[in-house]
This record gives C-alpha cells, sequence and structure tokens, in this order.
C-alpha cells in the first residue's frame, strides 16, 4: 500500500513536470496556427522549420554560444580547481565564495550589471557579449562539479608521476585528468544546458541584430508564438533524449560506476 | 609551471565579468545621472508603485518557496529511500525538461490553464468546477513551482542520502517512534540541503520578470518587471540600478544564512 503511494506521489510530480512539454509536442503536430484548438494531425511545420531562416539562424546562435561558452568556461573552470589544490585555505575560501556569487545572485542582477559593465566597455551588443556573459555565469557549474573529484584525488599520485620522470603537462593528463574526467563532463553538460535554456541574462546582452531562440520566443509571445517553435523544440528535445538513452546504455558508464 | 600562475586565469575572469560588474550597479545605484551621490534611488522602493511591486514578489515568491518544499521533501524521501544508486540518474531526470526551452514551456500552462484549455476540458469531463487561474496571481505561483521545483528536489535529495542510515535506525533502536525520528534526525540533518533549495527558489521566484509576464498577463507587475521596465523601455539605469541593490539585501541576507548552515562552503546544490 505504502510503495502504491509512493509510485502515485512520483507519477503525479512527473506528470506536473512533463505535462507542459508534452503538451508543447502535441502542439507541434497541431494543423491549427492557434494553440487554442486542435486542427488535425499535421507534419507541415516540422517541413517549414528548415525554410525558416530567422528560426534557423536563432538556433545556430543557440548552439553556438553554448558549445563555445561551456567548452570556454570548462577549460577556465578545470584550472581553477588546479590551482585552487595548492592555494592558502583562506584564498580559495574567497574564490569559491566569489564563484558562488553568480549562483547565489538573481540572473536579473547579473544581466544589468554585465549589460552596465559592456556598456561602460563600450563594446557592441551582440555575439561576443552574450558569449562572455554565458561563460561568467558557467564556470560555476564546472568548479562546482570538478571541485569535489579534485578534493577526492590522492596528491601523492601525481608526486609518483613526476618522480618517475614525467613532466608536469603529462602527468597531469595521465594520472590527474582520468580521474577529474566525469566531473569535468558533467560540469561540460551543466553549462551547455544552462546556457541552452538561459533567457534573463541573454535578454539584457545581446544586441539588437542577434536572437538566440529564448530571446526570439520571448519577442513572439505577444504576436503569437510560430508553430514552428514547437517543432523546432520538440526535435531538439527528442534529440537529446536519445542522445542520453545512447550514452546511459553504453558500456563506459559501468566503467565509471 | 607554478600552480599559482594557473589561478590567474580565473581570478581575472571573475574580477572582470562578476566583482566589477557587481560594484557598477552599486555605482549606478547611488548616484544620479549628474554623478553626485544619492540615495534617491533607493529611497523609490518606498514609493506606493514600487513598494507594492516588491511586497507582491515576497508574497508570491515566499507562498511558491513553501509549496515547492512542501511537494519536494515527501519525493526527495522516496527517491533516497528508493536506493537508485545512480544519482546521476535522479539529476538527469529534473535536468532534462531544461532542454525544451523553459518560455515555451512555461507558455505551454497558458494552453493547459486557458478556460477552454485542457485542464478544464478534463473538469468539465468530470463534472467538476472549472479552474479560472490564468492571468492571476495563482497561475504566477503555479509558474515558480513548476520552474524553480527541481532547484528544490535536488538539494534536498542530496542532503538526504548523504543520511547516514546507522544514525536513523540507532534512534529507532532505542525507541524512537517515525514521527519522532523524522523530527529529531532526519529533518535536522537535511537542514543543509533546506537552506540551499530555500534560496535556490525563493530567489530566482522573487526576482523573476518572465513568469509574471507570462501566465500573469500584463497588469500584474513584479519587481522583476519594474526592473527590468527600468532597463530596457524607460532607460533609467540609476533608478533601476537602485531597485537592484533592494533586491540583493535579500540575496546577502540569504548568502550569509547559507554560509552560517553551510560550513563545508561547498554548497549541497550540485
Amino acid at each position: 500500500m505504502r510503495s502504491i503511494l509512493r509510485k502515485c506521489y512520483i507519477f503525479l510530480i512527473f506528470l506536473f513536470l512533463y505535462a507542459p512539454i508534452l503538451t508543447l509536442i502535441v502542439l507541434s503536430f497541431n494543423a491549427s496556427r492557434t494553440r487554442a484548438k486542435w486542427g488535425g494531425f499535421t507534419l507541415k511545420w516540422y517541413v517549414s522549420m528548415f525554410q525558416n531562416r530567422a528560426i534557423l539562424q536563432a538556433l545556430s546562435n543557440t548552439l553556438l554560444i553554448a558549445l563555445l561558452s561551456a567548452f570556454i568556461a570548462t577549460v577556465i573552470g578545470t584550472i581553477a580547481c588546479i590551482s585552487m589544490q595548492a592555494m592558502k585555505r583562506r584564498n580559495r575560501a574567497v574564490i569559491m565564495g566569489i564563484t558562488n556569487i553568480p549562483m547565489l545572485n538573481a540572473d536579473i542582477v547579473t544581466g544589468i550589471s554585465l549589460m552596465l559593465l559592456f556598456i561602460t566597455l563600450g563594446l557592441r551588443f551582440g555575439f561576443l557579449t552574450i558569449l562572455l556573459s554565458h561563460i561568467t555565469f558557467n564556470i560555476p557549474y564546472v568548479i562546482l562539479s570538478v571541485m569535489p573529484r579534485m578534493k577526492q584525488l590522492n596528491p601523492s599520485v601525481y608526486e609518483a608521476a613526476l618522480d618517475l620522470g614525467a613532466s608536469h603537462i603529462r602527468a597531469f593528463f595521465k594520472v590527474v585528468f582520468p580521474d577529474i574526467l566525469p566531473g569535468v563532463l558533467s560540469g561540460f553538460l551543466m553549462a551547455f544546458t544552462m546556457s541552452l535554456d538561459d533567457f534573463i541574462i541573454t535578454h539584457f546582452t545581446k544586441g539588437p541584430g542577434i536572437d538566440t531562440l529564448s530571446t526570439k520566443i520571448y519577442t513572439e509571445v505577444k504576436k503569437g508564438i510560430k508553430p514552428e517553435m514547437y517543432s523546432l523544440s520538440t526535435l531538439i528535445f527528442v534529440t537529446v533524449l536519445i542522445l542520453l538513452f545512447l550514452v546511459n546504455h553504453s558500456p563506459s558508464e559501468h566503467k565509471q560506476s | 609551471m607554478n600552480k599559482k600562475t594557473l589561478a590567474f586565469p580565473y581570478v581575472f575572469w571573475s574580477a572582470a565579468f562578476i566583482v566589477i560588474p557587481l560594484c557598477m550597479v552599486f555605482y549606478y545605484g547611488l548616484t544620479d545621472d549628474t554623478g553626485a551621490f544619492t540615495f534617491a534611488n533607493i529611497a523609490t522602493i518606498a514609493t506606493a508603485e514600487h513598494s507594492k511591486a516588491l511586497l507582491l514578489s515576497i508574497e508570491l515568491s515566499l507562498i511558491s518557496t513553501v509549496i515547492c518544499f512542501l511537494l519536494a521533501y515527501p519525493l526527495a524521501m522516496i527517491l533516497s529511500a528508493m536506493k537508485v544508486g545512480q544519482h546521476s540518474f535522479i539529476v538527469l531526470i529534473f535536468i532534462l525538461p531544461m532542454w525544451m526551452n523553459f518560455l515555451l514551456r512555461t507558455l505551454a500552462w497558458q494552453t493547459l490553464l486557458e478556460k477552454t484549455g485542457v485542464i478544464n476540458s478534463i473538469l468539465a469531463f468530470l463534472h467538476l468546477p472549472a479552474l479560472e487561474i490564468i492571468n492571476t496571481p495563482a497561475a504566477i505561483i503555479l509558474g515558480m513551482v513548476y520552474n524553480f521545483l527541481p532547484f528544490m528536489v535536488l538539494p534536498l535529495y542530496n542532503a538526504l542520502v548523504k543520511i547516514d542510515e546507522n544514525v536513523v535506525n540507532a534512534a529507532r533502536d532505542l525507541g524512537a517512534n517515525k514521527v519522532q525520528t523524522f523530527l529529531r534526525i532526519t529533518l535536522p540533518l537535511s537542514v543543509p540541503g533546506i537552506i540551499s533549495g530555500v534560496t535556490m527558489v525563493f530567489i530566482p521566484a522573487l526576482t523573476t520578470f518572465v513568469i509574471s509576464t507570462l501566465l500573469g498577463g500584463s497588469k500584474i507587475l513584479l519587481i522583476g518587471n519594474v526592473i527590468e521596465q527600468e532597463f530596457t523601455q524607460t532607460g533609467n539605469w540609476h533608478l533601476g540600478s537602485g531597485l537592484s541593490i533592494v533586491l540583493m539585501i535579500f540575496i546577502i541576507v540569504n548568502m550569509v544564512a547559507e554560509a552560517f548552515f553551510d560550513k563545508d562552503g561547498e554548497g549541497t546544490a550540485l
């Protein structure tokens, strides 16, 4: 009895979390242009999506920014974790405190603070300003997922590699890096996801000529969302779902756990 | 290679893009157009329009935080008791929705909640009274709970999973009943997760302007909407920054609370 109740509870919560996603997927097959009524099944939005240059441009901006910002944030964040190992306790606490600021601060405050910075620097608002902002809010996610791995490391292993004649760089890539790799990867994935889903910070740091999917959707809200957006999101969601399924069933996962 | 020089890229980055921008918010918030020092921007929070927006924001975000907590705690307990073993799997389930754009997901609630929407059709079919909450504060609360629930579940789950089962069993052996064990063992040990979860829900809910725009119609203004308008429409950065400083007071209080309860300084969010 208890276990049925538990399963029901979990089911209800997941229904709550996934109902809007289901709605969007259904809407992407809706022949009617408005989302208020069902006009029959169609695939036409999937076809017209690939002819809509504005949407494709926004998609490529979104993916490019997410990939670049996640990658750069992963590099900077991982290097920061390595260097923090050698730091004095107090310095490390200061840096971790600063790292927590973008996580705990409101997105709107982070957004306007970066906007004010870019205005003062005289940067032209566009791709670069969005990228810089995304790297900034992505680094903490990388640090927070690499740091615990770093702490589990046995420093003697690295020293042993050095004693045996490996250079610092070689010792790092042969000994340290494989151990922290799961943390680095999950940091990257987290950063990529956060960048993809961000609206608020992009809203304040983008220029007039450039749009990501989020900002494009926001400008469409008042006029009515184009149904192509639903089909595009459905495609993205299903792609990710399949990718994650494949990753979870690949043999490498067993080695990690 | 000196490990100290390795710290340089991030120290530079965080100074340039985290610390200096925040200082600029304070600079703009505490000066007027001529650059003279003033508290006037911050003082506008006392005007009827702004204080109403702030109070409504506090009210709605507090309600959402409580609802999130009440929904998430049992869920986190069930998940941690299930011994899924795969921590990543649980995280994944809650991260997965983020791959569908959050604006679209929130908009989908419009479709679900509308007068002739999905939920009301189901209610009508069951001969139940219709739910008319779209464009009301209740819809905003629902949007907040929906968007921020994962941020409550994950820290709670992380805190609960860490609790040593032997401690719970010991309490039971020593004669505590289930309620006592929960109140005196499980709940106190999960406090870091609670603090972390409450922060991760309360702050974004307090400062949102998107959810109120999408689900609240255009009439309901939260403090986030006021600030957003100052920056993107009115163009009064000084006033917008001043109001942001007011928001940051709440954030700082939260950070202090978190630092106090989470002595490792690591956070339990991930």
